[in-house]
């Protein structure tokens, strides 16, 4: 089935240290999907991210983008078609908002008059209105904020394939629900396929088509939410527990 | 503060043109400096395994004093010897290692997360350096820049010793005059030169590393363009004037005012009797930095001493016969293609020197009478007296000298002051010494005929005689024609009513050499 935007392979990969993060592990994304990726801290979810992008090789087995091995890809080609939103958000300190927005398409030769519009066009997506915020600077920003910003700069160049590592990870619970919505109401319009990694069961729920459960460098299951909610795999009910037992 | 002001007044071409060097020498060893230190750091930081050797180095570099680094490349070809480039060269080694540091510091010190936000946006290594590592590090490594800039402008003051011009110039030609107007007259600019450099980088720094609107990043870029064009229009500039001020023959002395003045005499006599361009580079250190400079071509000539050449530069036993050690020299210099000319016609020798109170008092004569006084005494000499074959070893060996602690080491010009207000009991001074008479000093007798003849002159490139003739002519003119009281007189006249050397030599000239 070669329609799959993300696949890996029976991929298996060990940090330099030694200990196994991946054990032939296989996954299928396909295009337009939004997969959630649950596990606990250190189960290997960003690793995960950076094996498709190539900050990473998978020391046996494959991952395929677009139907093609990351090994055959130019790694600057492949991550200029991988937006890729960070964990620590990672704006550039001495960039404006809108440099910030455009670095991509700067890499890539735009024209400046392009690269401002499609700054101007992400600015009203990500809802921030670009004349009070292109020029302002990152650390002018609240988190919220900034977290829009990093997804904007992610989209800047549209492409195909996005990664989200815990970006909503740092904001209170209310920014978090607002962000929420706002992600939905994006990914409706523009149909990317996205993963996304969070140790948070309820974000998972909130955003992802379908879920998966890391659990010891396998995917324990990999369900819509409504079959997940059923499963009796103890990893997947260690993390739904912590989620539903409320005081 | 009057007398500082009528000083610069005076000798307002001098200072704009030593203040110029001085701007040149810091700028352009800076500039090179930060052009080597600045990719040099970025490999160091990448590669921490080359970089940490690299800056262990530097550092070891940085201890060693200023004055030893001219000294280790006094005989290194290319980059060493005197003038202006073996300053420069130094200033620029002193500057790699803050600037090295500053970078590594600079790029160390960005987030993590934020290098790898770019290379997640699939930036090249190059694009990753450009657009976020340089501006993130842009800070500290201008503040490393400020450090090389602001050390270097007090490194250049010492690189005068070895006649790279600048401020320094009026330092040691105050140091060597006990003159503290002149001293101050090179010491302030170079303070406010400094301070000023410090600022200017100090105002860059902040703007870079303060979040700020683009409209004022434009302002700093343009303040940044106009301190390059004032620097630009200082060097060429400066460029002007050291292309008029280079001469056909180059007049070199050592550090003390007898050496200013027969550098000035020997340079005026070319002048009026040839008229070649001449070059001064006066106060130069001590014989050996003198001695090298004329082997390796940076001066033409010089005047030197024949027992200080017998001993200190060709070390022979010492001879105290006058026409023997002439001629012993003479033929020694001829060998190295050095030609000695008719000697000036005095004897410096070293003059062991005593309060006049003393003497009176306890009827001091001879070296013999001050060595039974010396167990309850205290010696200050020069290092040269110090080191030198027919110095202080071997007198204190002829006379059986004990003193009560190790003689300290002063400056010799320094010494004689040290005498005159009781911090020390005994030095060795020049026997042409102005201050000897200006500071009621007495020169005991070398009895045991110790100190070798010192008669004073000049030394010059044998090929440089070849080619004009007319130079040795003029030289040959000075034999004999100077008597330890004339020398003694201009040296006065210099150190103790402190008169202009360039007035003092031209008066001589009018008066006893038409």
């Amino acid at each position: 089935m070669p329609d799959a935007a993300i696949e890996f392979r029976a991929v298996s990969f060990a940090r330099p240290g030694g200990a196994a993060v991946l054990d032939r592990f296989d996954l299928r994304v396909p295009p337009g999907e939004v997969l959630a990726l649950v596990g606990r801290s250190g189960a290997g979810k960003t690793t995960l991210l950076k094996l498709v992008n190539r900050l990473l090789l998978p020391d046996a087995g494959a991952v395929l983008v677009e139907g093609r091995d990351t090994r055959d890809w130019a790694p600057i080609r492949l991550r200029r078609r991988v937006g890729y939103v960070l964990q620590e958000v990672g704006l550039f300190p001495h960039m404006t908002v809108e440099d910030n927005i455009g670095v991509v398409p700067r890499l890539e030769g735009w024209p400046r008059d392009r690269v401002a519009a499609r700054v101007g066009e992400l600015l009203d997506l990500i809802g921030l209105e670009p004349r009070e915020f292109a020029a302002r600077w990152p650390d002018e920003l609240s988190g919220g904020q900034r977290q829009r910003v990093g997804v904007a700069r992610a989209l800047a160049v549209d492409p195909p394939v996005l990664l989200m590592d815990e970006p909503f990870g740092a904001l209170d619970p209310l920014t978090r629900a607002e962000l929420h919505a706002e992600f939905r109401r994006i990914q409706d319009r523009l149909r990317k396929t996205v993963i996304i990694v969070t140790h948070d069961m309820g974000e998972a729920f909130a955003l992802g088509d379908r879920l998966g459960v890391l659990d010891e460098g396998k995917l324990a299951a990999c369900d819509r939410p409504s079959a997940i909610v059923r499963s009796m795999h103890p990893a997947v009910r260690r993390l739904l527990d912590a989620v539903t037992r409320l005081p | 503060m009057m007398p500082l002001l009528s000083f610069w007044l005076s000798h307002r071409a001098e200072l704009v043109t030593l203040f110029a060097q001085h701007v040149l020498l810091v700028a352009l060893s800076t500039l090179v400096a930060a052009a080597v230190g600045v990719p040099f750091g970025i490999f160091a930081a990448r590669r921490p395994r080359f970089g940490a050797p690299v800056v262990a180095i530097a550092n070891i570099v940085q201890t060693v004093p200023s004055l030893a680094m001219f000294g280790f490349l006094l005989p290194v070809p290319l980059i060493g010897g005197v003038g202006a480039r073996a300053a420069g060269f130094v200033l620029i080694l002193y500057g790699l290692l803050p600037i090295i540091r500053m970078t590594i510091a600079g790029l160390n010190g960005i987030d993590p997360a934020i290098r790898e936000a770019g290379v997640a946006m699939g930036m090249t290594p190059r694009e990753l350096l450009w657009q976020v590592e340089l501006p993130l590090a842009l800070p500290s490594i201008v503040a490393g820049i400020r450090v090389a800039a602001v050390v270097g402008v007090g490194t250049a003051t010492i690189a005068a010793a070895i006649g790279a011009g600048g401020l320094g110039e009026y330092i040691y030609r105050g140091l060597s005059m006990v003159d503290t107007t002149v001293i101050l007259a090179g010491a302030i600019p170079a303070a406010i030169l400094a301070l000023v450099v410090d600022g200017a980088l100090w105002w860059t720094e902040r703007h870079l590393s303060a979040r700020k609107t683009r409209r004022s990043r434009r302002a700093t870029t343009a303040s940044a363009a106009a301190a390059i064009a004032l620097v630009a229009a200082v060097l060429v500039g400066s460029g002007v004037v050291t292309a008029r001020a280079k001469g056909a023959i180059v007049v070199g002395s050592k550090n003390f005012t007898e050496q200013v003045i027969l550098g000035e005499l020997l340079a005026q006599t070319i002048e009026r009797d040839t008229g070649l361009a001449v070059e001064r580079r006066l106060n130069l250190g001590g014989t050996l930095i003198c001695d090298r400079a004329l082997a390796a071509g940076d001066i033409d000539v010089y005047v030197e001493y024949t027992g200080t050449a017998l001993t200190a530069i060709f070390h022979q036993p010492i001879s105290t016969n006058a026409n023997t050690v002439y001629a012993t020299v003479r033929e020694l210099y001829a060998r190295g293609g050095r030609t000695v000319l008719p000697a000036l016609g005095y004897d410096n020798t070293f003059a062991i020197l005593v309060r006049g109170s003393d003497a009176r008092a306890l009827g001091l004569k001879t070296i013999d009478d001050a060595a039974r006084q010396a167990p309850r005494w205290r010696a200050g000499f020069g290092y040269e007296f110090l080191e030198r074959p027919d110095g202080y070893p071997g007198l204190a060996k002829a006379y059986g000298l004990q003193f009560r602690a190790p003689p300290s080491v002063m400056d010799l010009t320094l010494s004689y002051r040290a005498l005159a207000g009781g911090q020390v009991d005994l030095i060795a001074g020049d026997a042409t010494a102005g201050l000897i008479k200006g500071l009621d000093l007495f020169r005991l007798d070398d009895n045991r005929h110790y100190f070798p003849p010192y008669d004073a002159a000049p030394v010059a490139r044998a090929a440089t005689l070849l080619r004009y003739p007319q130079v040795r002519a003029a030289l040959e003119r000075l034999g004999g024609r100077i008597s330890a009281g004339d020398m003694q007189a201009m040296n006065d006249a210099a150190d103790a009513r402190h008169e202009d050397v360039t007035q003092i030599v031209r008066q001589f000239l009018r008066a006893r050499l038409r």
